[in-house]
């Protein structure tokens, strides 16, 4: 494992092209393997898609990237996965610095059930961002704006957030999530709740983010994975079959998978 | 695939001719039915048990008085007319009160005779008349019309407890009592008046001057150390099994048998409190304390199950919705998943509260069953509680305890109420939707 790692860190890490590096990564569901062998390489600012039929491990893969697996019980993962060179499993890691280190995005909108203000101030409150409390009202605002549901919500932030509609309810999680200013933010599914309209201001929104931020997607529409990201992976059966720029993986895959899968052939 | 199309050739359309849709009607009316009757069943036991509680215990609020004249002469109280409270305290008022009522009846001279007519007064008249006097020392030299109370024969015969119609000999006001009561309503001397002694006092010998505050206050002393012990415990037990536990053979084991606590019958923690409580540790027997700290033990299972189910009510997205900002699980719990689950734990309390309130059982083990005059005033004092009351009551002879009986049931039963009432109100009033 260690030996591994410094392989890895032949670069200096900090400039290298790739934010996360994951290199042999397994994970175990108590006795079932959900995911063999993996080596995914994320790119610093860049939007990453992960694809694939249901069941093929890629919502697995991307809570490997802030365990998040953790939580699971029964759930072992294996492997060296590192964040700007150091790896994130390592015992000595603060798993909580890593989280707020790469946020997370999930499938349902998931806002707490307090006010809008106070699902955004919550991780900056827990991490000590903006002690005062102008501080805290310029995060939100700024959180809020950035996720484009600032003019919408900016006369009821002391509603509850649940009171929100689908699509603003996943905006305000996506602001939730840029609010402690992550490094990384996973997305899984983000817009499966969506309708067609909510989807494309996330989807719009996904590709202004990527200025800022190093952004993993996990979706199941391959047009959304061929509009929004520049890296695809294509998993299979807990596989990662294929790797690519999304432009060449869609156009002209080298796996038969692959092109069974983008042309629905299975899946 | 020969099968396949074997069935195909003679699909089988469903049933639908009126026969056995009139059976299937009549199949749901007939479960209407018995539901209805289930609910109308249960209802009329409640509304009978009510009923006769209530017809049986609203005569105990009221208590018939007897007006005596009463002269309060200084020398009999205050011979040195230094009005000192000492003295005044000490004053033979009984004498001053069976002479008040005598004199109303000149023509009652016989010894035996005079005896039962005094009779017809409570125990407590002097203390009456005591109270006056301390409370203001004018009155001494002058005569003044005073109400004392009657006593329980007397009141049970004004209610009507005790018929007149039933021979002599078998009912314990006699004729000659009749006619000095029928003389004393002639003359308007007796008056029902609202018992306030039954709401401020302890437990008596004599049913008139018996009260229910005594095991009221006993009853909530018990309460708050048994909330005060098994909340904080069974809440973080519950918070611990819930969110922190990994799951495996030993916190299988630690559930199972929580859930066999509950449904230990209450009379085996009595005995536990019993052996380990008093005999080990040496704790008062009969103190609120120790009836609290068996309460608890029998509420724990009761508030670990509520909240665990509370906690578990809460959905993972919230939990996960914290760990992606970066909370710790601590702080993901004590932040979002306890303040959800609050209500539903609350609730849980507060029933496991409403059934220590009513638990006699194990009282009966560490020596709650006993005869308690003072208000308890503090958890080591002796004390009993309301389920006990009730029991000791019920077992007393004197016809006006029947009636104290009820009355002290529907006090229960009306804290009862008030407590699953809160605990409905929260719930309705915290219920949260996502």
């Amino acid at each position: 494992m260690a030996m591994a790692a410094e392989n890895l860190m032949v670069q200096n890490p900090e400039t290298s092209d790739h934010k996360m590096i994951a290199r042999d990564v397994s994970v175990y569901y108590g006795e079932a393997q959900a995911l063999k062998n993996v080596d995914l390489d994320i790119g610093r600012n860049e939007v990453t898609s992960l694809i694939g039929p249901s069941g093929c491990g890629k919502s697995t893969f991307l809570r490997c990237l802030n365990r998040m697996n953790d939580v699971i019980d029964g759930c072992r993962v294996v492997g060296d996965i590192t964040l700007d060179g150091h790896d994130i499993y390592d015992t000595k890691l603060d798993v909580v610095q890593l989280r707020a280190r790469v946020g997370m995005v999930f499938q349902k909108p998931n806002p707490f059930p307090k006010s809008i203000y106070d699902n955004i101030a919550y991780g900056p409150r827990i991490h000590g961002l903006g002690e005062a409390k102008s501080d805290t009202d310029e995060i939100v605002e700024r959180s809020l704006t950035r996720a484009g549901l600032w003019k919408e919500v900016k006369d009821r932030l002391d509603k509850p957030g649940t009171g929100l509609s689908g699509g603003q309810q996943q905006r305000l999680c996506i602001a939730r999530a840029i609010a402690v200013n992550p490094e990384v933010i996973l997305m899984d599914e983000p817009c499966s709740a969506l309708d067609p309209i909510a989807t494309a201001k996330i989807e719009e929104l996904i590709d202004e983010l990527r200025q800022n931020f190093t952004i993993v997607i996990v979706t199941h529409s391959m047009q959304q994975a061929a509009r929004v990201s520049q890296k695809t992976a294509f998993f299979h059966l807990g596989d990662l079959v294929e790797c690519g720029d999304t432009q060449q993986l869609f156009t002209n895959p080298n796996d038969e998978r692959t092109q069974g899968y983008i042309t629905g052939r299975f899946g | 695939m020969t099968e396949m199309s074997a069935s195909a050739t003679q699909i089988q359309r469903p049933d639908l001719s009126g026969k056995r849709l009139k059976r299937r009607y009549a199949a749901e009316a007939r479960f209407r039915l018995y539901g209805l009757i289930a609910v109308f069943a249960a209802l009329g036991t409640l509304v009978l048990l009510l009923f006769s509680i209530i017809s049986n215990g609203y005569t105990a609020f009221a208590q018939h008085h007897i007006a005596l004249e009463v002269t309060f002469d200084e020398a009999e109280i205050d011979p040195t007319g230094e009005r000192d409270p000492q003295v005044l305290r000490r004053a033979n008022y009984q004498g001053i009160a069976r002479s008040s009522l005598r004199n109303a009846f000149p023509e009652v001279t016989e010894r035996r005779e005079r005896r039962a007519l005094t009779a017809l007064m409570s125990g407590s008249a002097d203390q009456t008349l005591r109270e006056l006097v301390m409370a203001n020392p004018d009155v001494i030299g002058t005569t003044q019309r005073v109400w004392v109370k009657a006593s329980d024969e007397l009141d049970s015969f004004m209610k009507g407890h005790i018929s007149r119609d039933v021979p002599e000999s078998d009912r314990r006001i006699k004729d000659r009592d009749i006619v000095w009561i029928d003389q004393l309503i002639a003359a308007g001397n007796i008056e029902s008046q609202f018992n306030t002694t039954f709401f401020t006092a302890g437990d008596s010998r004599e049913p008139e001057q018996a009260g229910i505050w005594g095991a009221t206050v006993g009853s909530f002393l018990m309460l708050f150390v048994t909330l005060v012990l098994s909340f904080p415990i069974g809440v973080l037990s519950a918070i611990y099994l819930e969110e922190f536990a990994p799951k495996n053979r030993w916190t299988d084991l630690i559930e199972v048998n929580i859930n066999n606590l509950a449904a230990v019958p209450s009379i085996v923690f009595g005995l536990l409190g019993l052996a380990v409580f008093l005999n080990f540790f040496g704790l008062p027997r009969s103190a609120p304390l120790v009836g609290g700290m068996v309460l608890a033990l029998m509420t724990l299972p009761t508030i670990i199950i509520a909240a665990r189910a509370a906690l578990k009510a809460v959905p993972p997205s919230i939990r996960e919705a914290a760990l992606g900002v970066g909370a710790s699980k601590l702080q993901a719990v004590t932040h979002h998943v306890l303040p959800l689950a609050m209500p539903g734990i609350l609730t849980g309390t507060i029933l496991g509260a409403a059934q220590a309130l009513g638990e006699t059982a194990p009282l009966l083990m560490i020596g709650m069953v006993a005869f308690i005059v003072d208000i308890p005033g503090g958890f080591t004092d002796s004390a009993t509680a309301l389920p006990v009351q009730i029991y000791l009551w019920a077992d007393s002879p004197e016809r006006a305890f029947v009636e104290k009986t009820s009355a002290a049931i529907m006090v229960l039963l009306a804290f009862l109420v008030v407590m699953n009432a809160v605990a409905v109100l929260l719930r309705k009033r915290f219920e949260r939707r996502w």
